[in-house]
């Protein structure tokens, strides 16, 4: 067992630690003047969306080298982030609505912020379907979907600023007060320790499949 | 072509969903600004205060957990299976003469 095969079944105890012990000390934190109580989605919603528009990116990234030095790594990093992404995705778009229904008193709003991120959690489904159905060569087509996902990370950032939406803007996060700040911190470590434990595993997965289908081929040889 | 079905079986899932999500998007919209109505005692009694919040935060932190655990259980059954796999290989591939 590698330091790294080790290294993700300890983070993810601790991660499961700490999530459950989230609701404890997000109660520690003051209802928010307008919203009450529902505001408390907030701190499970936003580490969860930060962490999809990084793992976008870093689809991205690695969709590039890929591209440019086909190294197999690369491309198990963006395949394991793609995923990463979709699954980061299901949750936004879940707990959005559920915060936005008691908030603005409707489930889903055509406003730039939510659109922007269905699209992208479109864009990286089409990568992960590529990749299961697209067959033999796949990698590279699906690579350039990836940096075209990546792409679009910056707009579902900043379009709360650029547009007039009904989303809260980026500014909303450093101005938290210290009360507020203390639990939001919390779930982000819980959920970058639970990002790292992934992408660890699930590029393990990747390397195994590639040994297998190596393994199966030199059977076919012999 | 099994899976070249199950493809097009994926493929129709998320048209479905997006379709549906508009239909419902459509239904729910909120007005648009094309002018103000003073708002009424039946529309301030039917406000958000008849809306509880303990529910939509219980089902909140309820699919977070979920769809994490959901995740990282089929993650670590994938890599347990390939690794089984490629060890079976592996030991038939010594074997052989």
């Amino acid at each position: 067992m590698t330091a790294g095969n080790r290294l993700a079944p300890a983070l993810l105890i601790v991660a499961a630690g700490m999530f459950l012990a989230a609701p404890f000390v997000i109660d520690t934190a003051p209802y928010e003047s307008t919203m009450g109580l529902v505001q408390r989605i907030f701190y499970f919603h936003v580490p969860n969306a930060v962490l999809m528009i990084l793992t976008s990116t870093l689809c991205g990234v690695a969709s590039a080298i890929y591209i440019v030095g086909r190294r197999p790594v690369a491309d198990y990093v963006a395949l394991s982030a793609a995923e990463l992404t979709v699954v980061l995705g299901v949750i936004v778009l879940l707990t959005g609505p559920l915060w936005a229904r008691k908030s603005w008193g409707v489930w889903w709003a055509w406003e730039p912020r939510l659109t922007s991120t269905l699209i992208m959690w479109l864009v990286f489904s089409s990568y992960l379907l590529l990749r299961r159905f697209g067959g033999a060569g796949s990698e590279l087509l699906a690579a350039a979907v990836g940096i075209f996902g990546a792409v679009l990370s910056p707009f579902v950032y900043w379009s709360v600023n650029m547009w007039r939406t009904l989303h809260p803007t980026t500014s909303v996060l450093p101005t938290l007060p210290g009360p507020m700040a203390g639990p939001v911190i919390w779930c982000s470590v819980a959920f970058v320790l639970l990002y790292v434990a992934v992408i660890l595993l699930r590029v393990r997965l990747e390397s195994a499949r590639t040994t297998l289908e190596r393994a199966w081929l030199l059977l076919e040889e012999d | 072509m099994r899976k070249l079905t199950s493809a097009m079986r994926g493929v129709a899932g998320i048209v479905l969903t997006t379709m549906m999500s508009v239909a419902l998007a459509a239904q729910t919209a909120p007005p648009g600004q094309d002018g103000f109505k003073a708002a009424t005692a039946e529309d301030l009694a039917a406000g958000q205060e008849h809306l509880p919040a303990t529910p939509f935060v219980f089902w909140a932190y309820g699919i977070v957990w979920l769809v994490l655990a959901i995740y990282v259980l089929s993650l670590w059954r994938r890599i347990a299976k390939t690794e089984r796999e490629v060890a079976a290989l592996r030991a038939k591939l010594e074997v052989r003469p």
